[in-house]
């Protein structure tokens, strides 16, 4: 039995509007997609939402006094609480460089800084 | 000599003058108790800023409005001048239309030469158009008073309260008062939210609750304070054309009618309505849809061209406290001994305060038989903040070698430096505020004022007031309440309720 | 006072100033950076969301990885910079000379350029702006100010809050606020559409449970000390709250996300000619004004979309000035204005030449599916899935389609046609 889901592609700024046609479970085909990584953003949303999440976290001893943090891959939506919960509890010392882990292994990736962040 | 402890409740623009009058003379040891964290935030800081020449004052119904009205016009060009308190002299154009109007105006001219105000005369025409270019069509003629003025009410109690404080007042804030103590039908002090303070001489300036101090000291129980809203429109510097004069529609029996104005800052300022709310509705100062309607339609009759509603930067409203029949209730109390009203002082009551001041100090004298001798060493003196704002290039530069400070711009739309900031705070630290709000900085500095309304800024100078007073940036009180909650973390904390631990990977 | 000279000055050391200054010295000309912070950067330092460089760079980066990146290629650049230096006024001297008044902790430093490159960025429509009523309690903010205040700072400015308008920053903030515990409350918007981009209307508020009220104002805002509920109302085709829709909702934030503005105060008082559907200077292909040799570019210019189209802008002014500085002023070109065609709201440049490349910026008036933008006079024509106000369409005409123009043709039209 065909389902035909209608949505729209996060990934970048250009919020393709998708056409995803399911038969039996499993994802036939994806329309509308300006690029391949509309078609992953189908197949994942189908199955295991994920979401990018960002936040701030708090530094001591720096020319700026929090950092800005990412998670380094998209995590299941239902994780997001628990990255945020991580966060909540940690500071870290100056300098911070772009890239540096700030977390390991959350939610099956690591919490990256993305701001740089000079010792004062 | 005995020396007269005075309690003045109230620092707007009355209690501030009052305070100025006192510290004149060696026989009275002044403080001033004001509720709110700052001077000047009741009536007299949301007002419409004339100094109003005198001729709408009937001498036969409001004799003591009348009298003050013009004797305070004149006063406040010494005291401008003594205090640096932006001011300026445009005069003023009453609008009529039509014939009614016009008759109605003509009245204003046998007051005027009832309260012997000065230059007061019909212009019509030709003329009327010379003096102000930016006139609506329809405007027939005008009663022109040239003795009128604009001032900025808010810098005028800031200057008056500096200056009293330098010549010994006190100013206590943050001091709400809950009770008049009286013993032996003579007054003792008052109890306030920050204790209580000693007087011999109590002066009630309280403005919109000047009713329920006077009750508290068990007087004149059936004085009821009214609160009459008034909402204004304040358009962006940056239009064209901008009235030169005050221009005003012919009063009515409850209001001095609308205006328009250019404010001593440079922005049109329009309004105000005239709504009587009820009794309780004293801190209700909020607009409406409706009255900044009425507003922007009653200035369309008195300019050419009213700046398209894209250019208004900011609609406030102010609340006028009107007593029972227009009397303004100034009167010494030998029950309880030692007890002034000064309540219920509606308008003219920004133009007549520094007259109103010398008033009641003399009313005092001699109802309580104090034989004043003045202070050798009063200053009248007063230098307003440096400004950078103004200042040519060269004079910058000067002022920023001397404080590179000056050199820190912090408020773009009114070229504000952190210099002024930080003069600013000490000004307010100097005076005895115990809390820095960002409001009161933008009324001494301007920062918030201008076309970003502080978007762009408020967070600079909050970080300015952070670093100098020591506290957590979130800390900084905006007007009465702080600028964040807390840290951003804060709400996780509370629900993970764990200490943070420092870690880095 | 400090007398300097230079063949260019970039005011605003945002994206825009930043790869304005770049570009510039690398076509060999001798630029200075002014900007009044203690630190380059500009918004997006703020910014740590992702979809920032897809063009550019084509990696999907937060704002701050991105403007890292420019900052270091500045830095290996050593172009030089001014920092907490704020332009005082500009003056207009001669048509290859102007005089720009600095003032900085070190003094005033009036600095002489043959060009000027304006890249000082937007600022946020306020309160009073978009017309709300009632109290003026604290805890009001703009969109832009809370977001300084949560992701430099790292201060939580409320906990319930209510967001007017769906422009993208209010709809970010209403993520960022959600992550940290707060509770969104609504986002209020008056149109019927949606002010931002759909990834984010997902990402942000479909993803966080926060309502999107479409068709509704706040009608006032109710707090004595900080604010306690605003009013809201549903509105009617005209925009006017219908009497009767009103209802509560209690918060102690409101968070003003109601569009930006070009700011350009320096350049209004120069006399500059401004475009009154973008709220920027009007401007040729090298996006120079109507003042010779005063150059705009980014959120200045024009209300950009992505900060690729800022940084995009800055190159071109760069350009622009280099042409400028090398021939000794802007060479005589035959103008072609561009008009403004059926659903189009605003275009930029609203002026080309014809003998380059020319990017174009436009944004439409309406929502549309399945149209061409299209110029007639050049048959250019391009198709579009979707169009919608708040995504900025931007393409490139190559000089080869531009010399079929007609030279005695004065202007031509970009269109929105359905297919």
């Amino acid at each position: 039995m065909n389902k035909i889901v209608e949505m729209v592609c996060i990934r970048c700024p250009a919020s393709c509007t998708l056409r995803v046609t399911i038969k039996d479970n499993s994802i036939e085909s994806v329309e509308g997609a300006l690029c391949p990584r509309g078609i992953e953003f189908a197949k994942s949303e189908i199955s295991n939402p994920v979401r990018y999440v960002m936040s701030v976290v708090k530094v001591r001893g720096g020319d700026m006094p929090t950092v800005s943090v990412i998670t380094r891959d998209p995590v299941p939506k239902d994780c997001i609480w628990q990255v945020m919960k991580m966060l909540a509890r940690i500071e870290v010392e100056a300098p911070v460089e772009v890239g540096d882990v700030i977390i390991r292994n959350v939610c099956g990736t690591d919490i990256i800084a993305t701001r740089r962040v000079k010792k004062v | 000599m005995k020396k007269f402890r005075v309690v003045i409740i109230g620092a707007g623009i009355v209690g501030a003058s009052i305070a100025r009058i006192l510290s004149m003379y060696e026989n009275f040891d002044v403080v001033i108790v004001e509720k709110e964290p700052d001077v000047g935030w009741g009536v007299s800081k949301a007002n419409t800023s004339i100094i109003h020449p005198g001729h709408e004052e009937d001498p036969n119904k409001y004799p003591l409005r009348a009298k003050l009205c013009v004797k305070g016009n004149q006063m406040w060009r010494t005291w401008a001048e003594e205090l640096e308190i932006p001011v300026k002299w445009p005069g003023e154009l009453m609008v009529f239309t039509n014939e009614d109007e016009e008759k109605q105006a003509r009245e204003y001219i046998k007051l005027a030469q009832l309260n012997g105000v000065p230059g007061v005369r019909v212009v019509y025409g030709e003329e009327l158009r010379f003096l102000e270019p930016s006139i609506g069509d329809d405007a027939k003629g005008a009663v022109y008073a040239p003795t009128a003025g604009v001032i900025s009410p808010f810098e005028a109690v800031i200057a008056i309260v500096e200056n009293a404080v330098e010549n010994g007042a006190k100013l206590l804030t943050e001091a709400e008062v809950t009770g008049i103590r009286v013993y032996n039908s003579t007054v003792k002090g008052v109890e306030t939210t920050q204790g209580f303070v000693e007087a011999d001489i109590v002066i009630n300036a309280a403005g919109l609750y000047a009713d329920k101090i006077s009750h508290l000291a068990g007087v004149e129980l059936d004085f009821y304070i009214r609160p009459r809203k008034g909402e204004y429109i304040l358009f962006d510097e940056n239009i064209e054309p901008k009235p030169l004069k005050i221009l005003h529609t012919v009063p009515t029996h409850i209001t001095k009618g609308v205006y328009a104005i250019t404010t001593v800052h440079g922005n049109v300022l329009i309004g105000p309505t005239a709504e009587d709310l009820p009794l309780e509705a004293r801190d209700d100062a909020s607009t409406s849809v409706k009255g900044l309607d009425y507003v922007y339609r009653e200035a369309t009759k008195l300019l050419k061209k009213l700046p398209p509603k894209s250019k208004i930067i900011r609609t406030f409203a102010g609340l006028r406290p009107e007593p029972p029949n227009g009397q303004w209730l100034i009167k010494a109390y030998s029950n309880p001994w030692g007890f002034v009203n000064v309540a219920g002082i509606r308008s003219p009551g920004l133009t007549a305060a520094p007259a109103i001041a010398e008033y009641v100090v003399e009313l005092v004298a001699n109802t309580y038989d104090v034989k004043l001798i003045r202070k050798g060493s009063w200053n009248p003196y007063r230098h307003d903040i440096t400004r950078l704002s103004g200042k040519s290039l060269s004079e910058i530069d000067d002022l920023i070698r001397k404080n590179p400070d000056y050199g820190e711009i912090v408020c773009y739309c009114k070229m504000v430096s952190k210099a002024e900031v930080l003069e600013a705070i000490d000004r307010m630290m100097k005076i005895g505020i115990k809390t820095i709000t960002l409001d009161g900085l933008k009324f001494r500095i301007y920062t918030g004022f201008g076309k970003c309304q502080g978007s762009f800024c408020r967070w600079r100078v909050a970080k300015v007031v952070s670093d100098k007073l020591g506290i957590p940036y979130y800390d900084v009180v905006v007007k009465k309440s702080s600028y964040g909650i807390g840290e951003i973390k804060i709400l996780w904390s509370e629900k993970v309720g764990e200490e943070n631990e420092v870690s880095k990977v | 006072m400090k007398f300097l000279k230079y063949d260019t000055v970039i005011i605003g050391g945002g994206p825009a100033g930043i790869a304005a200054a770049i570009k510039a010295t690398e076509l060999g000309l001798k630029p200075i950076l002014v900007e009044n912070r203690d630190l380059l950067g500009g918004i997006p330092l703020q910014c740590i969301h992702p979809g920032f460089g897809l063009h550019y760079f084509r990696e999907d980066l937060t704002g701050t990885q991105f403007i890292t990146r420019l900052l270091d290629k500045l830095e290996s650049l050593k172009v030089e910079y001014l920092l907490r230096a704020h332009v005082h006024s500009i003056e207009y001297i001669d048509y290859d000379k102007k005089l720009v008044n600095v003032i900085t902790p070190q003094g005033v430093m009036r600095i002489y350029a043959k060009t000027i490159i304006y890249a000082t960025g937007a600022r946020e429509r306020h309160i009073f702006e978009i017309g709300v009523v009632g109290d003026r309690p604290d805890g009001i903010y703009t969109a832009g100010e809370a977001q300084t205040l949560m992701d430099i700072y790292g201060v939580l400015p409320g906990k319930e809050i209510v967001i007017i308008g769906s422009g993208d920053v209010g709809l970010i903030m209403a993520r960022r606020f959600a992550l940290e515990g707060a509770k969104v409350k609504a986002v209020v918007e008056i149109l019927p559409y949606p002010g931002g981009l759909m990834r984010n209307i997902l990402q942000c508020l479909v993803d966080f449970n926060i309502p999107l009220l479409l068709q509704h104002t706040v009608v006032r805002i109710v707090g004595r000390k900080r604010v306690e509920k605003v009013v809201v109302a549903k509105v009617d085709e005209n925009l006017r709250p219908i009497d009767g829709t009103e209802f509560e909702i209690p918060c102690d934030t409101v968070v003003v996300s109601a569009g930006l503005r070009p700011n350009i105060d320096l350049l209004e008082k120069l006399g500059v000619v401004v475009d009154p559907s973008t709220g920027g200077p009007v401007v040729n292909e090298y996006l120079e004004t109507s003042i010779p040799g005063v150059f705009v570019a980014g959120n200045a210019l024009v209300i950009n979309d992505l900060v690729d189209y800022a940084v995009e802008q800055g190159e071109i002014a760069a350009e622009g000035a280099k042409v400028f500085v090398d021939n000794g002023g802007m060479p005589t070109k035959n103008w072609k204005y561009v008009k403004k065609g059926r659903n189009i709201r605003l275009v930029v440049p609203q002026m080309i030449g014809g003998e380059r490349d020319v990017v174009i910026y436009a944004r439409v008036a309406q929502p549309e599916r399945n149209v061409f933008v299209e110029i007639p006079e050049l048959n250019f024509r391009m198709f579009h899935f979707g169009v919608r106000p708040a995504e900025m369409i931007r393409f490139k005409i190559g000089r080869n389609i531009l010399n079929k123009i007609n030279e005695n043709a004065d202007k031509i039209t970009i269109q929105v046609k359905p297919r």
